[in-house]
């Protein structure tokens, strides 16, 4: 009896904090329509921030909450709300997503980058330390106290504010119909502001509650927000009172497991496997139910949306871009360093995981955020199965992940959007949790993944494996190129447009869902089992799955190219980090920093790069000129004329800066012509000219040197051409042909036409 | 000053994106007077109206209220300066409960105490229902809460979209008799309607917008039934 009471008070101690974390979670969404993932960080950086003014700087307990939870909080809200959310309204719930996972990258780097983990500091204390009162013969901490008092004072406070101020009333109103409340008379950007700034302070106050009971780290005070998503889910998203009970039973159902669990009773392990993983899936286990329990939402409408890129690819662009693809990397492999390579590698590895959400996330418009998960599975498989690394095992990894990635999608089916999402992010959660902690799994901690054996050909070098890698994810495009193009990409574009379309066409969404979740994993799979390394449990984790989710939007989740770009970009990222320590802080928060601006770009980049080459791609001549330009670079290089990091720079200018300005290059006039080529030669001839690689002795200055002389020719060249002059005013017949009629053309013509009278 | 109309559109354009939808415009309501603006679907009344409300910014021309130019004011600069918009579809807050969507009118600067007092006194069924989500109501009775705000914070000018769609007949004849209400008490009134009947019964002048721009404005009791099919089925 004693100890069930013990047990009570630390559940709902615990479960006060999911509570307070839970409750600010549920404001922001229902007063603005996003999921904020990133809550949980924003707890994180102002625990830290407490800890640096309570702790560092010795400033008295009250003065510091103060300045945290009233001050820098909620203006951090304001900012987010102001420079980051707004530009969201009217996107998709992916990129609206992708945007808090964004702000969760950038403050988890951002708090590396300021108090890094390996620092020693002083210690966090909790509220009173020492302190504890006897409770019916138990000793309660005076910090347990608080907490609970905490969430109690939360609870009635945002009763008020939500449902008896004003203020509160226009937060709900504004998620209802902005506009509706601009037409009150009410200033929806100010609510926001404020309710942002609300939930920020809420996400403060979790943090440090939850630093004084555990530790100050970055990790484990961002990710037990997680467990707060499962309160969250129990209230609907909206009702406050559920989020409150389900917070207490949370905090309860782990307690009494604890208690139970050290009982002699209490099964350790079921047939074969432990169950020691259980007690941290607990939450995630609750939330999936939660999720599961929620009651079928209505088919959405699909309304005519323009913002997305629904081009489907053609398959000379797809077959050349992927010989293209394998034909550069076997050229240039030769020159890398054994560490290049492997980031290179490591780069198309992650690139493979991209291209799994393509299907998934593009065509069909279905949000997972467990790629890396199906990756884990898929390496587990390649290295268990018998056949040490043959192509049969392979396909038999992908089958066997396939089906398993089915199998988890049917009781998800029911559910959309950010509902979806999260039964993905649980789903993560559980594998790492109790999968991946196996005997049978992760045997020690780490597994080696056999290579892939090809025949014919040895793969033994990291050359070797990069080659491979590009071969295959060149395979794999081709793949999903094949499925956007067949009867069921079709299909997968008319999930996403309009379900409830799709339906009264008679067509099954549940299958139709069922194989983009499919082939998505086995394709995540492809890119486990193809690690041919040693991996580690820690590589697949539910974390590492975000930023892939993250650029995989921002390189633009619509396309192959998209992916290779996101996936580049994530293992470029680690390149820099590695290459230039003096940029290491700012390539810490540059994912996030990216996907920020996304809010603004909701296509993602490659589409935006892949705009500026389009005219270049609609005339062959000019697809053979660059091809020969960059093949004749090459050959300088091989034949040892200049060196590779001329190569690298000419390479880069020559494809970013001259390329694109081809057909624009073509069509101007004579003398325009010729400025804008020699102005180009110039930039091929410094590029390639000088030797950089002793010119310059830093890899960081030559990055910098790419970028800088990129943007100076490439827009200079640009500037050149676009102010030719056009010849438009010569015949009034051509209006409409040359250029695009004015309105007061359109206005005669639509007159004359009898359209307007 | 007291001549100068209420509100006053001079050849306003506006559209969205690249496709314009009002090719100059020119609308005049006078203090007090109930003006219909009727057409065809697409004729662009809907779109007077968010210009109108402050929603669409016009791409050229100008608003005038009162004798002053607004263009390019926004919608709650204009709401709480007193022009009560009752927005196409239903004008309410479905996930409010009804008191809450009358408390959203307070920020016309008018007392809950009033609102909820003239509220009452005028649909009696609202006030069985004050702790009720508004979207759980009757079209009927959502279009009395949205009609609430313009009754209860006295407004200088009045716009209407669409206030019959989806509406039984009989509803419709009482919520227009609450306009007329409403119109008697010295309110200038712009009523949106495709149902031109109902609406130029309590019309003291018409407007009609086909294509984008006013192709007729008189008298209510001059637009015959001859001049409205024209328009509306093309002749």
């Amino acid at each position: 009896m004693q100890e069930l009471l013990t047990f009570t008070i630390i559940g709902l101690s615990t479960g006060a904090i999911y509570a307070v974390v839970a409750s600010g979670l549920v404001v922001t969404y229902t007063t603005s329509g996003i999921f904020n993932l990133a809550h949980g960080a924003t707890g994180m950086l102002a625990a830290f921030t407490y800890w640096q003014l309570r702790f560092d700087w010795d400033l008295p307990a009250p003065l510091a909450l103060f300045i945290t939870l009233f001050v820098l909080c909620p203006l951090f809200g304001i900012v987010t709300e102001r420079f980051v959310m707004r530009g969201l309204q009217g996107t998709t719930e992916v990129v609206r997503l992708s945007v808090t996972v964004a702000l969760f990258a950038f403050m988890i780097g951002l708090a590396n980058w300021i108090w890094p983990n390996d620092a020693s500091r002083e210690a966090f204390l909790k509220f009173f330390e020492g302190n504890s009162i006897s409770i019916g013969g138990f000793n309660v901490s005076w910090h347990r106290l608080i907490t609970f008092g905490c969430a109690v004072v939360v609870a009635i406070i945002l009763r008020i504010v939500l449902y008896k101020t004003r203020m509160g009333v226009a937060m709900r109103a504004v998620v209802d119909d902005r506009n509706l409340t601009e037409l009150n008379g009410g200033r929806p950007d100010r609510v926001s502001m404020f309710a942002w700034a609300m939930g920020a302070s809420l996400a403060g106050l979790a943090g440090i509650l939850l630093a004084g009971d555990q530790q100050l780290n970055i990790e484990p005070l961002t990710l037990l927000v997680i467990n707060a998503y499962a309160a969250a889910i129990i209230g609907r998203l909206k009702s406050l009172p559920l989020t409150f009970l389900g917070a207490g039973l949370l905090g309860l159902l782990d307690a009494y497991y604890l208690m139970i669990s050290d009982e002699s009773w209490f099964p350790q392990t079921a047939f074969g496997f432990s169950l020691s993983g259980i007690r941290a899936a607990l939450p995630t286990i609750v939330l999936f139910i939660a999720l599961l329990a929620r009651p079928q939402s209505r088919l959405r409408v699909g309304t005519a949306k323009l913002r997305d890129d629904n081009r489907v690819p053609e398959w000379r662009t797809a077959i050349l871009g992927a010989v293209v693809l394998v034909v550069v990397v076997v050229g240039i492999s030769g020159m890398l360093t054994r560490s290049n390579t492997l980031l290179l590698l490591n780069g198309f590895t992650f690139a493979m995981v991209t291209l799994s959400l393509v299907p998934l996330t593009g065509y069909a418009g279905q949000m997972s955020l467990a790629p890396l998960t199906f990756a884990g599975l898929g390496a587990i498989a390649m290295s268990k199965l018998p056949g040490n690394g043959s192509l049969l095992t392979l396909i038999a990894a992908i089958a066997i992940v396939a089906v398993v990635g089915a199998i988890v999608a049917l009781p998800a089916l029911r559910l959309s959007g950010i509902y979806l999402a999260l039964s993905t992010a649980a789903f993560a959660v559980m594998v790492s949790k109790i999968v991946f902690n196996q005997r049978q799994t992760f045997q020690t901690g780490n597994i080696t993944v056999p290579v892939l054996r090809v025949p014919f050909v040895t793969i033994d070098s990291p050359r070797a494996r990069l080659i491979l890698a590009s071969v295959c994810f060149a395979i794999l495009g081709l793949i999903v190129v094949a499925v956007r193009r067949s009867r069921l990409g079709r299909r997968l574009i008319a999930l996403k447009d309009s379900p409830a379309a799709a339906a009264t066409l008679g067509m099954s969404l549940t299958r139709t869902k069922l194989a983009a979740f499919a082939i998505s994993a086995g394709i995540a799979a492809c890119a486990g089992a193809l690690a041919g390394d040693k991996v580690s449990p820690q590589q697949y984790d539910f974390t590492q799955s975000l930023p892939i989710v993250l650029l995989a939007v921002v390189g633009g989740v619509g396309s192959v190219a998209g992916a290779l770009f996101g996936g580049m970009l994530l293992g470029g990222n680690s390149v820099l980090a590695t290459i230039v320590p003096t940029v290491k802080n700012l390539t810490k928060i540059g994912p996030g920093t990216i996907g920020i601006t996304l809010g603004r770009n909701p296509q993602g980049a490659a589409a935006q790069i892949g705009d500026s080459f389009r005219p270049l791609t609609e005339q062959p001549r000019l697809i053979a000129i660059s091809a020969a330009g960059a093949v004749g670079v090459w050959a300088l290089d091989t034949t040892n004329v200049i060196s590779h990091w001329s190569f690298f720079v000419a390479s880069v200018v020559w494809i970013l800066a001259v390329s694109p300005n081809l057909p624009a290059l073509m069509a101007a006039a004579p003398a325009r012509r010729a400025m804008a080529v020699a102005w180009l030669a110039i930039a091929m001839v410094i590029a390639a000219g000088v030797d950089w690689g002793t010119a310059l002795d830093a890899t960081g200055k030559r990055i910098i040197l790419i970028i800088g002389l990129v943007a100076l020719f490439g827009v200079g060249a640009q500037r050149l051409l676009e102010s030719a002059p056009r010849m438009h005013d010569s015949s009034p017949d051509l209006a409409g042909l040359d250029r695009d009629f004015d309105r007061e053309e359109i206005e005669l013509a639509e007159q004359k036409i009898g359209v307007v009278l | 000053m007291t001549s100068a109309p209420i509100l006053e559109l001079r050849n306003v354009r506006a559209g969205y994106g690249s496709i314009d939808v009002l090719h100059g415009v020119n609308l005049t309501i006078g203090r007090g007077e109930v003006v219909a603006l009727l057409g065809p679907n697409g004729a662009g009344k809907s779109t007077t109206i968010k210009v109108i409300s402050g929603l669409l910014r016009p791409s050229s021309g100008h608003l005038i209220v009162a004798g002053r130019d607004v263009t390019g004011a926004s919608a709650g600069a204009l709401a709480r300066a007193g022009l009560c918009t009752i927005p196409e579809g239903r004008g309410i807050f479905p996930n409010l409960t009804v008191r809450e969507n009358l408390l959203m009118a307070t920020f016309s600067g008018h007392k809950m105490s009033d609102i909820e007092e003239k509220t009452y006194a005028r649909f009696p069924r609202l006030s069985e229902r004050r702790t009720q989500l508004a979207g759980t109501m009757s079209g009927g009775e959502q279009q009395m809460l949205s009609l609430a705000r313009a009754l209860a914070t006295d407004p200088a000018i009045l716009l209407l979209d669409e206030l019959s769609m989806g509406l039984a007949p009989l509803i419709v004849a009482e919520l227009y008799a609450q306009v007329a209400a409403i119109a008697a008490e010295g309110v200038s009134v712009l009523v949106v309607e495709q149902f031109a009947r109902t609406v130029l019964g309590v019309a003291d002048t018409a407007v009609l917008l086909t294509h984008g721009s006013v192709r007729m404005a008189g008298k209510a009791s001059d637009i015959g039934d001859d001049v409205l099919a024209g328009a509306y089925l093309g002749s």
